[in-house]
């Protein structure tokens, strides 16, 4: 099942469900014929949108909320943290093209602050998927919970087959002692293929995919920084709020031998081109990914 | 309306007006734009909305949001006037122990909604109206917007898309006053010719004199004004009414003012002495 089929049956199902979007409709296409007026379409407002989910979510609707990452989250920013946060209105935010997905269409279009700025709202929940399968795996538990949600949508197919999803847990694909991997969202397929191309120079190598990043798993990112030498945090977000800080924020005041070293945007936008480009350009490929960290350790 | 009823809300605005004055000291609160709504609180609360104070949440009922906030004065005195909230609630004005700020906020029975920031009612409401209509309810989904809220764009935004779903069960009543914090609205963002705007983004308008209950019954009795259309009511107000002193007055938006002064405004309310205020009272929010 995809995203798309899954939101319809679950809309089809339940009367409290809406689906709202700023003419964004790629993820949506056959909402409007089978959900008919409970798909709404608010045109190029993303602030209107917010604002109207959070007025259908106060009659006891459901709205999953559909926009470009970096419009829903930032155009909409205020009307996301006061209408939908202060209230804690169950408007489910499902961001588009986030991070490097946004491939060519250049920095305005660039959600890499999307994490830290979602995250900053109180009771705010954020979750990124690493592959479809994952995606598939974590939405009914989030659209069914009574909080605001935020998740990065990624519906890349993915290779690998993800353990069922608990809010606030990390899915621990393998334990290392010399290095571990955190990662979430789409860099989670290079990453893997990165951790095979270090196994191969006789490392031992954990890898987690932190899924849920708010609640996020800290007992787990605690025992990652017990067991290894090193802990890496590999994310397409600025270094600043995203991954690496919440580690750095979980382990500040924790014992820890391992040392945290952060791949990820640096005060800057990533270069714009075909997915494949950005990545060689950014040192986010497989031999890339592992490359960085061989110098680290 | 009839004479008795006039009568009666006459008085029941001239006690919420009391309420504002004395919601002034220990700290102050937005006397200017709350006295200016007063007979639409008291006329929409006591006359027009399906509000049942002893059944808040049911889904049948009508809806008033204020979207500019800071008059919140004026609805919490018609609330207490009403039965909805104890009277001695508004003493706890400013104290943490209550919820009794300077904006709405939904701890006060009846408040549907918090606001603040300016420019985010319209939407939320278009989402109330919307689901309404989803659901083939009837209920009324009422806005209150200041004049100087209307330079924000979300409200004009939130227009056109209300507007594209025909949400005739959708009314903004513009607090027509024609001040903003510091300025009078005409002299920083012009916005008139205001109804002209309306009706040109699709709306049914009517523009009448808020603070005249004869005009107001008359004219939200005639609700909808179309079949397909948002309403707006253009209510024409006087920023400080009911008190001389402070009437269309720039510096007297937020005012603390102290007990003697508070006592001679009091007066000045029931047509004595004009007060004489000393408290400095231009305090920018």
């Amino acid at each position: 099942m995809n995203y798309e089929e899954l939101l319809v049956q679950t809309a089809s199902a339940d009367e409290r469900f809406v689906v709202m979007t700023a003419e964004n409709r790629a993820l949506v296409r056959s909402a409007p014929k089978l959900l008919g007026k409970r798909f709404i379409d608010t045109g190029i407002t993303e602030q209107t949108m917010i604002g109207m989910a959070a007025g259908l979510a106060l009659r006891g609707r459901i709205p999953v909320v559909h926009a470009l990452a970096p419009f829903l989250t930032m155009r909409a920013y205020e009307f996301i943290r006061t209408d939908v946060g202060i209230a804690h209105l169950p408007v489910k935010l499902s961001g588009y093209i986030p991070g490097f997905l946004s491939d060519g269409n250049g920095p305005t279009h660039q959600a890499i602050e999307d994490v830290a700025i979602m995250r900053g709202i109180p009771g705010m929940e954020v979750f990124c998927p690493a592959d479809e399968d994952d995606l598939v795996r974590m939405l009914p538990a989030i659209w069914q919970s009574d909080a605001p949600s935020y998740v990065r949508i990624n519906h890349k197919q993915g290779r690998y087959k993800h353990a069922d999803f608990e809010k606030g847990k990390a899915e621990i694909i393998s334990e290392g002692s010399d290095v571990t991997l955190l990662t979430y969202g789409f860099l989670f397929n290079n990453t893997m293929e990165a951790k095979q191309l270090l196994e191969k120079e006789g490392l031992s190598v954990g890898l987690v995919n932190m899924r849920s990043l708010k609640p996020v798993d800290e007992a787990s990112i605690i025992r990652c920084a017990t067991n290894s030498k090193l802990l890496v945090t590999i994310e397409d977000h600025l270094q600043t709020g995203g991954l690496y800080s919440i580690v750095a924020e979980t382990l500040v005041n924790q014992p820890h031998k391992a040392a945290i070293f952060p791949m990820a945007l640096k005060e800057r936008w990533f270069k714009p081109g075909l997915l494949n480009e950005v990545l060689a350009f950014e040192g986010f490929t497989p031999n890339a990914i592992a490359a960085t960290i061989l110098k680290q350790l | 309306m009839t004479k008795n009823k006039l009568a009666e809300l006459m008085a029941r605005s001239l006690k919420v007006r009391e309420h504002i004055i004395r919601m002034t000291a220990g700290g102050g609160c937005f006397i200017g734009a709350s006295l200016s709504c007063v007979e639409l609180m008291v006329y929409l609360y006591s006359e027009l909305l399906n509000i049942d104070a002893d059944d808040l949440q049911n889904p049948a009922r009508d809806y008033l949001f204020l979207s500019k906030g800071h008059d919140v004065p004026a609805l919490y005195g018609t609330l207490a006037e009403l039965g909805f909230i104890e009277t001695s609630r508004l003493q706890q004005h400013l104290l943490a122990a209550d919820s009794v700020y300077w904006h709405p906020n939904r701890n006060i029975p009846g408040v549907e909604f918090h606001s603040g920031s300016l420019g985010h009612l319209p939407a939320v409401a278009a989402g109330v109206a919307l689901d309404c209509k989803l659901k083939d309810q009837p209920n009324q989904v009422m806005v209150i917007t200041g004049d100087g809220e209307l330079n924000e764009g979300s409200v004009w935004e939130s227009l056109l898309v209300a507007n594209a779903y025909q949400l005739n069960n959708l009314t903004i009543i513009v607090d027509r006053n024609q001040f903003q914090a510091n300025i009078r609205t005409e002299e920083l963002i012009p916005l008139e010719p205001l109804a002209d705007k309306f009706a040109a983004f699709g709306c049914a308008v009517r523009s009448i004199d808020g603070h005249d209950l004869s005009q107001l019954e008359a004219t939200f009795k005639t609700l909808p004004f179309s079949d397909n259309k948002v309403n707006v009511i253009i209510a024409n107000t006087v920023r400080g009414k009911g008190l001389p002193s402070i009437e269309a007055r720039v510096d007297r938006w937020f005012c603390a003012f102290n007990d003697n002064e508070i006592l001679q405004l009091l007066e000045e309310l029931h047509g004595n002495k004009e007060a004489i205020i000393e408290s400095e009272s231009l305090t920018v929010r």
